[in-house]
């Protein structure tokens, strides 16, 4: 079982999009796939026409009363399942740090509370090839969870000066991790080819960086009406730039990871 | 059909029912759910139909055993799928297979099913009972966010083959994880459409109905629908039209050679024909004693038509058992003796086939059954009267009872005192002509078993087919000494014979040997056991209740 995060400090980059493609990509390519939609405001699982509700709330999964198993959803897509979003996420950070630990351990970077999503997920590796986990955008003890428990973090860009500054914090920050540290790989959102910038800046990076993608996720409509549509890019328009873009982007992504798998 | 939470059938009798019955499961989910056609990659509504075949052996011995043997062709790999009463027991990849032809057990070379049903079939061959054709199309069942919350299949099967005919609709519910309660409710909506049956019964049944079969449509048994009452000529030819059916039945797998036991059950089926025209051919009135005569003789011709191939069947077929026994000698040491009786088999087989091809046999079966079929119609109904407890009261001479109760004492009877009269001194063919006296008393009380009560029968039947076996251990080892001594012989005049088969064909009859004198030691016992005062009652009261 590999386990793919969607992450980024920064909201609005394209994270939701790229979980809920990258999980009907990978499902259609005959994982078994399931997609945890930890953002709150669930997004991905809106797409997905899955009402935002666990039972019990996020607490009763975190504190493992009751099984994540328990609370997995069919979509409408062959293979690929989803533990839809919850209100109750808002307050995560509390429900992961719930001090049953030692206080000097939690304080330090990958203490307990940092590994819990880790430990709520191992079971599932029997049932599923691919974990996608969305996050919500911040620097929090959910997004540490995340980081800690991913095997790769895939990291949508957009196109500014200010992304590399970004991609450089977190790759420092997970290169502080102890023992498991996930793969990096970033890739373009939201890219505009007709704007200098953002040429300039997606040739230049994914050139020097080798966890870069060279695939770039265009700025257009058919993605933004994903949400209208409530429905992956290759369900609303399969032949279209988006949906080409979305496949390399997971070729690319699953080739680099395979050794992994 | 695929796996769901719960299974239907449209069987509203009418094949022009069955589409106003989907077409009212349509709308009674509609009530609750959007139902959305799934669409293929086509853009077709269905998926393309799936063949299924249906395998068993011609006795049936899957479906006596609970199980069925369904092979599914695929591009990739055809596979053959064994269900139980619970779900699938076994699956296995087969490559290569014909599903039209028969197949023997060493075609399922170890795979899971092969292993599964070894000790079942044994020597039979699987052969294709029915097969059908299903398309089946999928509807979304939608919640009002347009989310996919349970899905109903719909399955059209239909016979494949020469003939189309359509098969009641199979319908399913099958849920979305984490939705069952929708899938619960439309599983409600669906049960509550009239014309429509919950459960999931797959279409075999349908399948042979259409064709005008049932499962287990076929046995060896002599199950001849008789009474106590019916007049003894109407008994005894619905017993020998049964015989006749089963010997009519096997043919065509005889000449096919699909396996062995179309011979048995045919040689078998003469046999008992032959016993019983000694039993009771009297008492078929309308045949007068000539034809009798030609009867019992021509069914003697086919009978010994049928003896080479059968016993050069019996070494081959017992030639692994022979090969294990071997002490002194190698297993190779034989191959030259199993090429010769392979070739002695071929040789026999075509002079069987030719028998029964030839107009003398298709003109015996012909007449035979004219001449039964007319003693039925001309037989008038004894005065039998039902008694509250069920049995028919006999009133007139010349009822079956009489005749089940004359025929099977005097059966006893030669048995009895044929089987008293050996001695330890007695030479081989005493016990010989007994095991034939035996063996009619068997028949006996099997024609006319519907009329004998079943426990008390089994408890003799029991013990005499105890009696049996030791005689004919006795006699079928001497047999077989008999005929390898003709064999080996032959296999020197034909220069086929190394001197390592020769000395392991004589092992494999000093083992014969052996087991004949254990037989023939455990003899008394069993003739004791069968014969004794306590047997003689256990008969006598048999005949007595059975028959009253």
């Amino acid at each position: 079982m590999l386990i793919y995060a969607t992450y980024n400090i920064k909201g609005g980059v394209g994270k939701t999009t790229a979980a809920v493609n990258l999980a009907y990509l990978a499902a259609g390519a005959g994982l078994r796939t399931v997609l945890w939609d930890l953002d709150p405001q669930g997004a991905a699982s809106f797409m997905f026409r899955v009402k935002p509700k666990v039972k019990g709330g996020g607490r009763a999964l975190i504190s493992g009363k009751r099984p994540l198993d328990d609370a997995i959803k069919g979509t409408d897509f062959d293979n690929l399942d989803l533990v839809p979003a919850d209100f109750t996420y808002r307050n995560m950070d509390l429900l992961l740090d719930d001090g049953k630990h030692d206080v000097k351990q939690s304080a330090l970077p990958g203490g307990k509370p940092a590994r819990k999503l880790s430990k709520l997920l191992a079971p599932l590796a029997d049932d599923y090839d691919a974990v996608f986990l969305d996050c919500p955008p911040s620097v929090s003890l959910v997004s540490e969870n995340v980081l800690h428990a991913a095997d790769v973090v895939v990291v949508p860009l957009i196109p500014t000066t200010l992304s590399v500054r970004t991609l450089d914090q977190l790759s420092d920050f997970v290169g502080e991790f102890k023992g498991h540290r996930p793969d990096i790989f970033a890739f373009f959102s939201m890219v505009d080819r007709r704007k200098k910038l953002h040429r300039g800046i997606t040739e230049k990076l994914a050139a020097e960086r080798d966890n870069v993608a060279q695939t770039v996720i265009p700025a257009l409509s058919v993605i933004e009406s994903m949400s209208v549509w409530r429905s992956p890019v290759g369900v609303i328009a399969p032949g279209s730039a988006a949906a080409r873009a979305y496949r390399a982007l997971w070729v690319e992504l699953r080739d680099r990871e395979e050794p992994r798998g | 059909m695929t796996p769901g939470l719960a299974f239907f059938v449209a069987d509203g009798g009418d094949p022009q029912n069955w589409d106003d019955i989907v077409a009212a499961v349509l709308a009674a989910l509609s009530a609750e759910f959007t139902v959305a056609p799934e669409r293929t990659v086509a853009g077709a509504v269905s998926v393309p139909a799936a063949r299924v075949i249906w395998l068993d052996t011609f006795d049936w011995r899957l479906h006596k055993a609970g199980l069925t043997l369904e092979y599914v062709p695929g591009r990739g790999g055809s596979e053959l799928r064994l269900s139980g009463p619970s779900g699938l027991e076994a699956a296995q990849q087969v490559t290569g297979w014909r599903p039209a032809r028969p197949h023997l057990l060493a075609d399922l070379a170890g795979g899971a099913v092969g292993v599964r049903i070894a000790s079942l079939i044994a020597m039979r061959a699987l052969i294709p009972v029915v097969a059908t054709s299903t398309a089946t199309g999928v509807y979304r069942l939608l919640n009002e966010d347009d989310k996919t919350v349970a899905k109903l299949l719909v399955d059209r099967p239909a016979l494949d083959g020469a003939r189309k005919d359509p098969l009641p609709p199979r319908l399913a519910i099958a849920d979305v994880r984490g939705y069952a309660g929708p899938a619960r409710r439309a599983a409600r909506l669906l049960a509550a459409v009239p014309g429509v049956v919950q459960g999931a019964r797959p279409p075999l049944a349908d399948a042979l109905r259409v064709i005008g079969r049932r499962p287990g449509d076929y046995s060896n048994k002599v199950d001849a629908d008789i009474t106590a009452g019916m007049p003894a000529a109407g008994a005894g030819a619905a017993i020998l039209l049964r015989l006749l059916d089963t010997i009519d039945a096997n043919t065509e797998g005889v000449l096919a050679d699909i396996d062995t036991e179309f011979l048995h059950d045919l040689r078998v089926s003469v046999r008992r024909t032959r016993s019983a025209l000694k039993l009771f051919g009297d008492a078929l009135t309308g045949l007068t004693r000539e034809e009798l005569a030609f009867f019992a003789a021509e069914f003697k011709w086919v009978g010994d038509l049928t003896t080479p191939t059968r016993d050069l069947d019996v070494h081959l077929l017992d030639f692994e058992d022979t090969v294990r026994g071997l002490a002194a000698a190698k297993p190779d040491d034989l191959e030259a003796f199993r090429t010769f009786l392979e070739q002695r088999r071929r040789r026999e087989f075509r002079a069987l086939a030719r028998g029964l091809r030839s107009p003398r046999y298709a003109g015996l079966i012909q007449e035979w059954r004219a001449k039964l079929t007319k003693i039925q119609q001309d037989t008038v109904p004894a005065g039998g009267t039902r008694t509250r407890a069920g049995y028919h009261q006999q009133v007139a001479d010349g009822t079956a009872g009489l005749l089940a109760t004359v025929c099977t004492r005097t059966a006893f009877a030669k048995v009895a005192k044929r089987g008293a009269a050996i001695t330890p001194d007695s030479p081989a063919e005493a016990l010989h002509d007994l095991r034939k006296r035996c063996k009619e008393l068997r028949y006996a009380l099997e024609f006319f078993a519907p009329l004998y009560d079943p426990a008390a029968s089994a408890k003799v039947v029991g013990d005499l087919k105890r009696l049996q076996d030791c005689l004919g251990e006795f006699q079928d080892t001497e047999v077989q000494i008999g005929e390898i001594r003709t064999l080996a012989a032959a296999m020197l005049a034909a220069h086929e014979a190394p001197a390592v088969t020769l000395l392991a064909m004589g092992e494999v009859t000093a083992g014969l040997a052996a087991r004949q004198q254990a037989a023939r030691a455990d003899f008394e016992r069993r003739f004791a056991a069968f014969a004794d005062v306590a047997g003689q009652r256990r008969m006598s009261t048999l005949l007595r209740g059975g028959t009253a």
